[in-house]
């Protein structure tokens, strides 16, 4: 039973969520910075996959947040909604809370994919080469969806309020709270059981010494694949989640800005430390939200905070650290790491 | 049939020619010895085998198997394992961890497992941890099961080197340099690690070395490379007094013994 301590405190910590939004205790302004807070561990705990556990410098990681976002709006906007792009809805509308997530699952995935078109070129070399080859990468898909006219294009595409609308007509619940909360709790258990196997320890591997992990019957090519393939697989899904947010998404919403805001949280909360971007994305969603009078001022501080974390603590709040490192006493609501 | 058999190996680096005309046969049971000056090509030859280079020319077997142009874990998982001269650890990772992770040819579990931690992940996980236990038990490093490798004393971390090594079950084990930047006293505990290791796990060892110790007192037989070719063979006390080996060694004007 102890082993589940965490997870049950999760769900509790859920139950509680959905029910202030339920009773509208909790006004729609918190909701939209919870789910936020949602999105953005998920954005940090998968990029620090990349840049933390293996090694790596992904710098396009909004890339494949657009990938996501955008297949889960099309999917969306053509199962439930009419009038739209392709004329009638294929399902009933009420459909739309067992598919939603199905369609989220679609958006990770084909974000997955396009990592893997990405991945398989660059990791022939190693460094550098991954951070301008993910930059372009980023480039790349902004701009063909910018020209992509029947989405969009730069203008955007909207209507996915819709989308949510129709699953709390279905069933009256916070249907996208439930959602974020439920893929967040699964992106950071599916990242802890892989950085905690000795199979995901292969990243590891390959991090601190990649020539005696090939040569120790790693197989450093796939690995590096799959690492980056989940990072970015659930960087869709976090893209998807987004969309439907905000309602409305446009290529500039998934620049090199949003790319660095993500990096930002992962290098704050610690390389290699999944409680440590869990912790710097609750923290950094919360102090945007506190530095909003200061409108553009916030982007003068915040890489200044940067700069005074990399001078202090060039490793992280948490540096390749977990929590239960730190405190002891919270291993026993952490105990995986003894199978 | 030999363990490992070599033929007709060249290898070049652009224009330069690093190994000429390399022929060899290390038969089930053998602990042999490489040696020759330093830029000899002992360390290309090691490449050569556990798959970093291709050779330019010739063939590798191994096992009767040729293992030529296979990506190096390919070539460990079929049981040819190797240390590095400058000790390799996965130095974020404890001992533990290590000698598990060097289990990947084997895991029994995928992806999808881990995601799920089903069954089958967590029995082979199980498995893998035990392996790796046993291993340390047998070589008197259990206490250091959850030290980080570069906390430990140089003899030490080339122990739990050669441990991790044979974590992939070798049926020929290559040391480069094992005896690298270890005192007198380490040495001797070396001497006797390669020996017992051999006699234990039933396998073939072939070692680069430096240290004529370790080299004339293990090895029953050496090949001394000059120039990426071999000058002599023979058991350790035919090379010490062959002449040619000496030339190579301390030039024309040579001292008598090596």
């Amino acid at each position: 039973m102890q082993r589940h301590l965490a997870l049950m405190l999760y769900i509790a910590i859920c139950g509680l969520i959905v029910f202030l939004v339920k009773a509208e205790w909790i006004n729609a302004y918190i909701q939209i910075v919870i789910m936020f807070i949602g999105i953005n561990i998920m954005l940090s705990s998968s990029l620090n996959l990349v840049n933390g556990y293996m090694g790596e410098f992904s710098c396009g990681h909004a890339g494949f947040m657009a990938v996501g976002a955008y297949v889960t709006s099309i999917l969306n906007m053509w199962f439930f909604t009419k009038g739209n792009l392709f004329g009638d809805a294929l399902f009933s509308p009420s459909l739309s809370v067992i598919l939603f997530p199905v369609t989220l699952l679609i958006g990770g995935a084909c974000a997955a994919l396009i990592g893997l078109l990405v991945a398989i070129p660059s990791f022939k070399t190693r460094g550098d080469y991954l951070a301008i080859i993910t930059l372009a990468v980023n480039y790349i898909i902004k701009s063909a969806i910018e020209n992509i006219q029947t989405i969009g294009g730069a203008r955007g595409f909207m209507g996915m309020r819709k989308v949510v609308n129709a699953m709390s007509d279905t069933v009256p619940l916070p249907w996208l709270m439930i959602w974020i909360l439920v893929f967040t709790g699964l992106t950071v258990v599916v990242l802890h059981r892989f950085v905690s196997s000795t199979f995901g320890k292969g990243v590891v591997a390959v991090r601190d010494d990649e020539i005696a992990a090939e040569i120790m019957s790693v197989n450093t090519q796939r690995m590096k694949l799959i690492a980056f393939m989940l990072s970015s697989g659930l960087a869709g899904i976090a893209g998807g989640l987004f969309a439907h947010v905000l309602g409305y998404i446009n290529p500039g919403s998934f620049t090199i800005m949003k790319s660095t805001e993500i990096m930002v949280m992962v290098y704050l909360g610690g390389m290699g430390s999944l409680s440590g971007s869990v912790m710097s994305a609750i923290l950094f969603t919360v102090l945007m939200e506190f530095l909003r009078p200061l409108q553009l001022f916030k982007w003068v501080l915040i890489p200044l905070l940067l700069i005074i974390l990399m001078m202090f603590r060039p490793e992280g709040i948490m540096g390749h650290r977990e929590l239960p490192d730190m405190f002891p006493k919270l291993r026993r609501l952490f105990p995986s790491r003894e199978v | 049939m030999p363990v490992l058999q070599m033929r007709k190996i060249n290898h070049f680096f652009g224009g330069l020619q690093a190994v000429r005309h390399f022929n060899l046969n290390i038969e089930e049971g053998e602990l042999r010895g490489l040696i020759g000056p330093n830029g000899a090509g002992k360390t290309t030859i090691f490449n050569l085998v556990s798959g970093f280079y291709r050779p330019t020319e010739g063939d590798i077997l191994f096992q009767g198997k040729p293992i030529a142009g296979l990506r190096p874990h390919q070539v460990t998982a079929r049981g040819l394992a190797r240390t590095f001269q400058n000790i390799r650890m996965w130095n974020s990772m404890t001992v533990l961890e290590n000698l598990c992770i060097s289990q990947h040819f084997d895991m029994g579990y995928g992806l999808l497992d881990t995601i799920l931690a089903n069954r089958r992940f967590v029995e082979n996980e199980k498995r893998i941890r035990k392996t790796a236990m046993e291993l340390l038990e047998i070589l008197d490093l259990r206490d250091y099961a959850n030290e980080y490798p570069k906390n430990l004393p140089y003899g030490l971390q080339r122990r739990v080197e050669i441990g991790r090594a044979l974590t992939i079950k070798p049926k020929l084990l290559l040391l480069d340099e094992p005896a690298a930047g270890m005192n007198p006293s380490d040495i001797d505990k070396l001497i006797e690690l390669i020996r017992w290791i051999r006699d234990q796990f039933k396998l073939t060892l072939w070692l680069i070395e430096h240290q004529m110790k370790v080299v004339m007192s293990v090895c029953e037989a050496i090949s001394v490379l000059d120039f990426g070719e071999i000058i002599a063979e023979g058991r350790p006390d035919e090379i010490r007094n062959n002449p040619r080996v000496i030339k190579a060694y301390l030039g024309d004007e040579g001292i008598t013994h090596a």
